[in-house]
């Protein structure tokens, strides 16, 4: 007898729809799979034979073939489990096979037959919501994952037995609503602040600047100046994020397996702060099958790198694609795949290898040491990075100080203000932030009064400023001017925007 | 000039010293003489170490490479003095280990006053300021500034000489062919319009170690002062400025706070008998040139700042502070403090050394 059950594959960061068909018919008795299947695909079958038996399903020896189609994308993961089972099952005649029509499964088994969690639960439910079916079984512990997707009815498995007694008559499963409008008025938390920085007024000034216009920062200054302690609080004043942005962001984490237990989405911008010792796939995504990197895990969110220099030059150069256009495409034998990586970079750095330069009262490293130091990182990745700042080093008073600092709720009203305005501004060119003004947009957007004009000319000349200086001063000057709500690029956002330019030759001689 | 050839060839010798050069030239009185002379008179002469006797036989054989890299001098543009010419600078030949021809790119330094203006490498950012201040002001009074190239301090002398339109000696510990260090190729190159760079190693001469301790004394040994901005204890630059006083110059010293590591040298020097040069004005006095207007090293005039201006660049000090103690002394916001000061910069009262922090321009 011929049976088929819908089930849910992954291809990179999306899923597909898949069909297991199962046959069982007289021959010598095996149990035969075909369609592309990976090693852990394959193992399947002593799972689910051992699971079916262990559950109470004692099945005569027959030939049983499996068929999962479509036969020409290879199948990964451990999904597949509990269609086979209930294909199988349908074959022989123990479920009908009626009631599995318009219904999907997804789920690992154990060898007594319970059903286990999967990742990328979340691409792969809306896969099958978009081929039209409206019934989901998926692991019980998945279930929150699943109940994002508007119209799909998800019922939590725990169990083959219960699977089986309950494809009939859905009644005795635990039932997934469908929460998307309550998933989303859950609160931000991320259990730090910006009141808890003292201080480092430029730096807290700086970043809010930064995440107002999505620009790249980048954090100088001696150990212990509180540079990862801000960059730990950059999320915590980014706007939250919009239904979609929850949605993507939700896709790569599911697909990862990364999704905090008991969550359905992912509300918090993500913090990616990978060690400088990162390798060049663990950052950019990769592997035999492709899986997404640090760079997608922090889409819509930040990426931390902290000590800049110690990164490897080839692994820091990865970023430079994604940067310009906030995804990755990784190719490999089986096809190419593609991962979202909309992120902002945030570094941090000793200016030498002490780390005091130039408190040249602590700091004993030669400039050449300083300048070999400073080389390390390439000129393309600075040229990314759009403002520069010094962290100051702490005093004792500041750092003792107990007096209420501005929270991040404050620096965030202001920042989502510059962010409607951004919007507003580039309703219909495609861009959504300042950082992403090309030359052309910066001639349209940009545009300088007289006095403003001569300011900037005098400035181009007395500091020997580069064209592309030149318009990064001009992004970050008009996200200044958002800031303060200024419909026009005044000559006060000029230097404010000049005073973060990157190091103006200080550091990096060759500009 | 056969003669300046072999001294070319005793100079490539490496196992020939200074000293020994100018003694064995003492007693035989030319240098083709050495060449020519037997392996036994050599000996007698008693000068030279026997090894170093068969060192210099064994070299003769080096005598046609020589000559053909002696002959291509000129066409690299480097003229090459020796001790004998009346080019050689007279004062130089007072101090007993003056070397026996000198490799030179532009101009040697005449009969005019010179002060040689050492310091640290690693200077501090104010520390370079005064270096260029010091030699800015000498050098339009018409003193050369003798220094040794190296970052820091020597750099920022040769810059500040070079502004002032004023001649400047770079004294190099490599050949005169090559620019170390790299980073100051533009100031090598300016140098030789304006001055010279020398050295007392042949072209193509390797920046070695023990080549710099060496060229200390022809730094001390072309000026009739020293001036020392900023060092450290136990540093090159009190080395020079022992090698100045061997040679009977007179050692200035910057004086600094007793705390800061880089005027620990200096201070030292003081408290051994050094003069203080508090302004460039002590050291012109000290040579005898009538100097224009009293030139005090302090701030700029700030009588046509804005009110805000004034009040940001009263909070500055010489030494660099950063931004955020400005801001926390002014209590001025982020935005409008950046604003003023960067007014302050471009008016030229306030320099920038990294990127936020903000120092008085001298």
């Amino acid at each position: 007898m011929f049976s088929k059950v819908n089930s849910g594959g992954l291809r990179g960061i999306e899923g597909y729809l898949v069909q297991v068909e199962a046959d069982v018919s007289r021959g010598l008795p095996g149990f035969h799979m075909v369609g592309y299947l990976s090693g852990q695909v394959r193992e399947a079958q002593d799972r689910v034979r051992t699971a079916m038996r262990n559950a109470g399903f004692a099945l005569p020896s027959m030939k049983v073939t499996l068929n999962l189609s479509p036969a020409d994308i290879r199948k990964e993961g451990t999904g597949f489990d509990l269609p086979i089972a209930m294909a199988v099952l349908a074959a022989y005649g123990v479920v009908g096979k009626h009631s599995l029509a318009g219904t999907a499964m997804i789920g690992e088994l154990g060898l007594d037959g319970t059903v286990k969690p999967v990742r990328g639960i979340l691409p792969m439910v809306l896969a099958l919501e978009e081929q039209g079916i409206r019934r989901c079984f998926l692991p019980a512990d998945n279930l929150e994952e699943g109940m994002v997707v508007r119209k799909m009815e998800v019922l939590g498995a725990t169990s083959l037995q219960q699977v089986v007694s309950c494809v009939a008559d859905s009644s005795g499963s635990r039932k997934g609503k469908n929460r998307t409008e309550q998933v989303r008025e859950e609160p931000q938390e991320y259990g730090v602040d910006f009141k808890e920085v003292n201080g480092q007024l430029l730096m807290r000034r700086a970043t809010e600047v930064a995440v107002a216009g999505q620009h790249n920062i980048l954090y100088m200054g001696p150990p212990g100046s509180g540079k990862s302690m801000v960059a730990r609080r950059v999320p915590t004043i980014m706007p939250s994020m919009t239904f979609q942005e929850q949605m993507e962001v939700t896709k790569v984490h599911s697909i990862c397996g990364m999704l905090p237990p008991g969550r359905a989405l992912v509300q918090n911008r993500p913090f990616r702060s990978p060690h400088h010792s990162v390798s060049p796939v663990a950052l950019a995504g990769g592997g035999r099958v492709p899986v997404p990197g640090e760079i997608s895990l922090a889409t819509r969110g930040v990426l931390f790198l902290d000590e800049l220099p110690e990164f490897q030059k080839g692994t820091l150069e990865l970023l430079r694609q994604p940067l310009e256009e906030h995804r990755i495409v990784i190719s490999r034998v089986h096809g190419s795949y593609e991962f979202p990586a909309h992120f902002m970079v945030v570094a941090a750095m000793n200016p030498c290898p002490c780390g005091y330069f130039p408190d040249r009262s602590r700091c004993q490293c030669t400039q050449d040491q300083v300048q070999r130091y400073l080389n390390r990182i390439s000129g393309p990745l600075l040229e990314r990075i759009d403002l520069c700042v010094e962290a100051a080093p702490v005093t004792y008073g500041e750092m003792r100080e107990t007096a209420d600092n501005e929270s991040s709720g404050k620096i965030r009203a202001r920042v989502e203000e510059a962010r409607r305005i951004q919007k507003e501004r580039f309703a219909d060119s495609g861009i959504f932030f300042n950082s992403e003004m090309n030359a052309g947009d910066i001639r349209r957007y940009c545009v300088l009064g007289a006095e403003e004009e001569a300011f900037l000319k005098k400035a181009y000349r007395k500091m020997q400023m580069s064209a592309r200086g030149c318009n990064k001063i001009l992004k970050v000057a008009r996200t200044i001017a958002d800031l303060a709500g200024e419909p026009k690029i005044l000559c006060s956002h000029l230097s404010e925007a000049m005073g973060y330019r990157e190091l103006g030759g200080k550091y990096w001689k060759r500009r | 000039m056969e003669e300046k050839a072999y001294l070319y060839w005793l100079m490539r010798a490496e196992f020939l010293g200074a000293v020994s050069i100018r003694k064995i030239y003492e007693y035989f009185q030319s240098f083709s003489g050495i060449f020519n002379i037997e392996e036994r008179a050599l000996e007698r002469a008693g000068i030279l170490k026997e090894r170093q006797v068969r060192q210099l036989v064994e070299w003769k054989s080096r005598y046609p490479v020589c000559l053909e890299e002696y002959r291509k001098l000129s066409d690299q543009g480097i003229s090459f003095v020796a001790m004998t010419e009346d080019a050689y600078p007279r004062r130089l030949l007072s101090i007993y280990d003056y070397p026996a021809g000198l490799f030179v790119r532009g101009s040697l330094p005449q009969e005019g006053p010179a002060v040689a203006v050492v310091g640290a490498r690693g200077c501090s950012a104010s520390g370079e300021q005064l270096a260029e201040e010091f030699a800015r002001v000498l050098a339009s009074n018409g003193v050369g500034i003798v220094s040794g190239l190296a970052l820091g301090i020597d750099g920022a002398a040769h810059k500040g000489a070079l502004e002032a339109g004023g001649n400047t000696y770079g004294i190099l510990g490599c050949g005169v062919n090559i620019c170390y260090p790299p980073a100051n190729y533009r100031l090598y190159q300016e140098m030789t319009g304006h001055g010279a760079v020398i050295s007392e190693f042949p072209p193509d001469a390797r920046p070695l170690a023990r080549h710099f301790p060496m060229r200390n004394r022809i730094i001390s040994g072309l000026a009739d002062a020293v001036l020392v901005v900023e060092a450290r204890e136990k540093s090159g630059s009190l080395i020079t400025a022992e090698l100045g006083l061997e040679q009977g110059r007179e050692i200035f010293a910057v004086p600094g706070r007793v705390t800061d590591h880089l005027s620990r040298g200096c201070n030292f020097l003081i408290q051994q008998g050094a003069h203080m040069a508090v302004s460039p004005e002590d050291i012109l006095e000290y040579l005898g040139i009538r100097y224009q207007k009293k030139l005090v090293v302090s701030e700029k005039n700030i009588k046509r700042l804005a009110k805000k201006e004034k009040m940001v660049y009263i909070c500055l000090d010489f030494t660099p502070k950063h931004l955020d103690e400005i801001l926390r002394e002014t209590r001025l916001p982020v935005s409008e403090c950046m604003a003023v000061l960067l007014e302050l910069e471009l008016g030229g009262y306030v320099y920038r050394t990294a990127n936020h922090y903000y120092g008085k321009r001298i």
